[in-house]
C-alpha cells in the first residue's frame, strides 16, 4: 500500500465533505424552509438565511391535516409488507440456494426483470383489479402491492446472504433429525440474522418511500405519508414552507432510523462483494 | 442393531455416473472404513447411506428394513462431518442437545445424557462456550458428542481428521476407536488416509472411480492385495513395482514388493543401484534407491545405522516369500510359479 501523505489526507476529507454538503444540500435547505414564514421561503436566498425562524409551517400542516393518521398508515404498510415479504421470501430463497434446480438462475433473473418494467405500465390493470376487489384506499391493499414490488429484491438479497452458509451445517441439522420446518426456524434463520435484519431495514425504507403506488391507490383513509407530502404540492399554488414542512415529518422518522442502522445496512449492500 | 446393506446403488449426477454399481454389507457393530483417492465416491457412498444423496437406482437397507427413500432424520444414523458443522450461535450445550430437542425428549432426561456424553469427551468445562471459542480438537469432540448423545443405530464420519494437525489427528484417532471399543456401535468411517483405514478399521473397502476393488481386514488387504490398485493404495510407503526381466523370473508381468520386504547389502543382491534421498525417521531409515536396469525408484526400509548415504551404491535382495505377482491387467496371481 502506498503511504499517503497528510496534507494529502486533509485534501481529501475537504472534497468528500464537500461532495456530501453538495449532495444533501436540498435536505438541509427543506429543513432550513421548514422553520421559515411562507414569506421569507420564497425570498432570495440571503434573505431566507437571515430571517427570523418560525414553527408556524409545522402547526399549520398539523391543523390541516392529520399527521399521526398518515404517520401510522406509513408504519402499517412498510411492516406488514416487509413482514409477509420476508415469510415468502425466507423459504423461497431457501430453496434457491440449497436445492438449485436447473432453472434458478433464469428464475432469479426473471423475478428481478420485473423491477425493470416502468411501474406505470401495469398502473391500470393494478388499479382496475384494486377497484374490483375493493382494494383502493385500504392499507389491505398497499399491504399488498408493496410486497409483491419488494418481494424480488428481498429474494435476492437474502439469496446472497444464505449462500454464504455452508451446506453443511444445513445437513447436519438434517442428520440430528430436524425437519424441514425446524431447519429453517432453528438453523437457517438464526444463522442468518445479521442478512435478514437488514434486508429488512432496506425493505422498510424502500416501502416507506414508496410513492408511486401509494398516491395512485389512495385517497385519504389509508394514505400513507408519501401521499401526505404530495398533498401539499399543487392544489393552491406552491407553498414552499409548508411543503418542507411536511416533507421534513415525513422523512424524519425514516432518517433517523436508517441513521441507527446504517452499519447493519451498508453491511447489507456490500454483502457478498468481497469475501 | 445398526446394520446396513446396500444392494446393486448406483449413482449419477445429471450424465456423469459416479458410481457404476455398488453392494456392501455391514454388519451391526462393525467399523468400517472407505478408502480411496478424492474423487473416488466414498463421500457420495456415505451421503447415499445418510440419506443427504438419493440413489439414482438401488436398494438401501438399515436394519434390515427398505430405507431407499427415508428422509435423513428417519434414519437413526448420526453423522460427523470433515467441517464439523457445528451450529454457531448456539452454545456446546445446545449444539448437543440438538439432536435432543428434535427428538423431543424432556429436559432433564437431555440435561442428563449431556453430562454423560461432555464426560465421556472432556468436554464439561467447555459447555456453555460457542463453537467458535473453541479449538479444532474441541470442535470436534462436540461434533462426536452431537452425534454419541441421540444413540443412533450407526455413526457416519465423513474425513473427520483432516482439518487437524498431524499430532491432534493420531490423538483424535484413538479417541474414536477407543469410543468404538465402549459403544459397540456400527461405525462408517471414510478417508483418502490409508493409515487412518488401516489402524482404525475392522474391515476396509478400498475403493476407485466408483467401483469397490477390494473388501477385508486392513491385514488381508496388506498381505493379499487383489490387485496392482490396492497393493499400491495400502501401505506406507507405497510398495514398489518392476516390470521386465525381473518380473519375467518370477512368471509375471509385474511384481511387487514392499520396502521392509528388500534386504541391503553392500557386496552382492539381486539388483543394483545408487542410492538417493535418504529419509531418517528416527526408528528407520528409508532409502530411495535408482537401479541400474529399470529406470524405477525403489524404496527401501533399512535400520536406522546402515552406513548407506546419497550417492553410494547398494544391491537390494528382494525376499522371495513376499513377492507380490500381477498379470497385465494388474491383477493378483496367487498359484506358486
Amino acid at each position: 500500500m502506498r503511504a499517503i501523505s497528510n496534507n494529502r489526507k486533509a485534501f481529501n476529507t475537504a472534497i468528500a465533505l464537500t461532495l456530501g454538503l453538495f449532495m444533501s444540500f436540498p435536505i438541509i435547505w427543506i429543513l432550513i424552509l421548514s422553520f421559515k414564514s411562507e414569506l421569507d421561503a420564497i425570498g432570495n436566498p440571503l434573505q431566507v438565511l437571515l430571517s427570523s425562524w418560525t414553527l408556524d409551517s409545522f402547526s399549520t400542516v398539523q391543523g390541516r391535516s392529520d399527521y399521526l393518521k398518515h404517520f401510522s398508515n406509513s408504519v402499517i404498510i412498510s411492516l406488514g409488507s416487509t413482514f409477509l415479504a420476508l415469510l415468502v421470501a425466507i423459504p423461497s430463497a431457501w430453496a434457491m440456494a440449497f436445492v438449485p434446480g436447473k432453472q434458478t438462475k433464469n428464475i432469479l433473473m426473471w423475478m428481478l426483470s420485473t423491477k425493470m418494467l416502468p411501474p406505470v405500465g401495469v398502473l391500470i390493470p393494478i388499479y382496475l383489479l384494486f377497484r374490483d376487489y375493493g382494494l383502493l384506499d385500504t392499507r389491505v391493499g398497499l399491504v399488498i402491492i408493496l410486497t409483491l414490488i419488494n418481494l424480488p429484491i428481498i429474494i435476492w438479497m437474502l439469496y446472497t446472504y444464505f449462500k454464504e452458509i455452508p451446506v453443511d451445517i444445513l445437513e447436519a441439522a438434517r442428520m440430528d433429525g430436524a425437519g424441514l420446518k425446524q431447519e429453517i426456524l432453528y438453523v437457517l434463520t438464526p444463522m442468518a440474522i445479521p442478512g435478514i435484519a437488514s434486508t429488512l431495514i432496506l425493505n422498510i425504507i424502500l416501502a416507506w418511500n414508496e410513492a408511486f403506488w401509494t398516491i395512485n391507490l389512495t385517497a385519504s383513509n389509508a394514505a400513507p405519508l408519501t401521499a401526505f407530502i404530495a398533498s401539499y404540492s399543487s392544489p393552491e399554488g406552491l407553498f414552499y414552507a409548508k411543503l418542507s414542512a411536511a416533507s421534513i415529518m415525513a422523512i424524519a422518522p425514516i432518517l433517523i432510523m436508517g441513521w441507527f442502522s446504517q452499519k447493519q445496512l451498508v453491511r447489507g449492500l456490500t454483502f457478498g462483494a468481497v469475501k | 442393531m445398526g446394520s446396513i446393506t446396500l444392494k446393486n446403488v448406483t449413482k449419477s449426477f445429471d450424465d456423469v455416473e459416479v458410481i457404476p454399481q455398488v453392494n456392501i454389507e455391514i454388519r451391526d457393530g462393525e467399523f468400517v472404513v472407505f478408502v480411496g483417492p478424492s474423487g473416488c465416491g466414498k463421500s457420495t457412498l456415505l451421503r447415499i447411506i445418510a440419506g443427504l444423496e438419493d440413489v439414482t437406482s438401488g436398494v438401501v437397507e438399515i436394519n434390515n428394513q427398505d430405507a431407499t427413500t427415508l428422509p435423513p432424520a428417519d434414519r437413526s444414523l448420526a453423522m460427523v462431518f470433515q467441517s464439523y458443522a457445528l451450529y454457531p450461535h448456539m452454545s456446546v450445550r445446545k449444539n448437543i442437545a440438538f439432536p435432543l430437542r428434535m427428538a423431543k425428549i424432556d429436559k432433564v432426561e437431555q440435561d442428563k445424557r449431556i453430562e454423560t456424553v461432555a464426560k465421556v469427551l472432556n468436554l464439561t468445562d467447555y459447555l456453555e462456550r460457542r463453537p467458535a471459542q473453541l479449538s479444532g480438537g474441541q470442535r470436534q469432540r462436540v461434533a462426536i458428542g452431537r452425534a454419541i448423545v441421540r444413540e443412533p443405530s450407526a455413526f457416519l464420519f465423513d474425513e473427520p481428521l483432516s482439518n487437524l494437525d498431524a499430532a491432534l489427528r493420531v490423538e483424535m484417532r484413538l479417541e474414536i476407536s477407543e469410543l468404538h471399543k465402549k459403544l459397540r456401535t456400527t461405525m462408517i468411517y471414510v478417508t483418502h488416509d490409508q493409515i487412518e483405514a488401516m489402524t482404525m478399521a475392522d474391515k476396509i473397502v478400498v475403493l476407485q472411480a466408483g467401483v469397490i476393488e477390494q473388501v477385508g481386514s486392513p491385514m488381508e488387504l496388506y498381505d493379499k492385495p487383489c490387485n496392482k490398485f490396492v497393493a499400491g493404495f495400502i501401505g506406507s510407503p507405497k510398495m514398489n513395482f518392476l516390470e521386465g526381466s525381473e518380473a519375467d523370473k518370477y512368471n509375471a508381468h509385474t511384481i511387487g514388493v514392499r520396502p521392509e520386504h528388500i534386504s541391503i547389502s553392500k557386496t552382492k543382491g539381486q539388483l543394483v543401484g545408487t542410492v538417493g534421498v535418504v529419509e531418517h525417521l528416527g526408528s528407520d531409515t528409508y532409502l530411495h534407491v535408482s537401479c541400474e536396469n529399470s529406470n524405477e525408484q525403489m524404496i527401501v526400509r533399512a535400520d536406522a545405522n546402515n552406513g548407506f548415504k546419497y550417492g553410494d551404491k547398494i544391491h537390494l535382495t528382494l525376499d522371495i516369500k513376499n513377492i507380490h505377482r500381477f498379470n497385465n491387467h494388474g491383477v493378483c496371481i496367487y498359484e506358486t510359479p
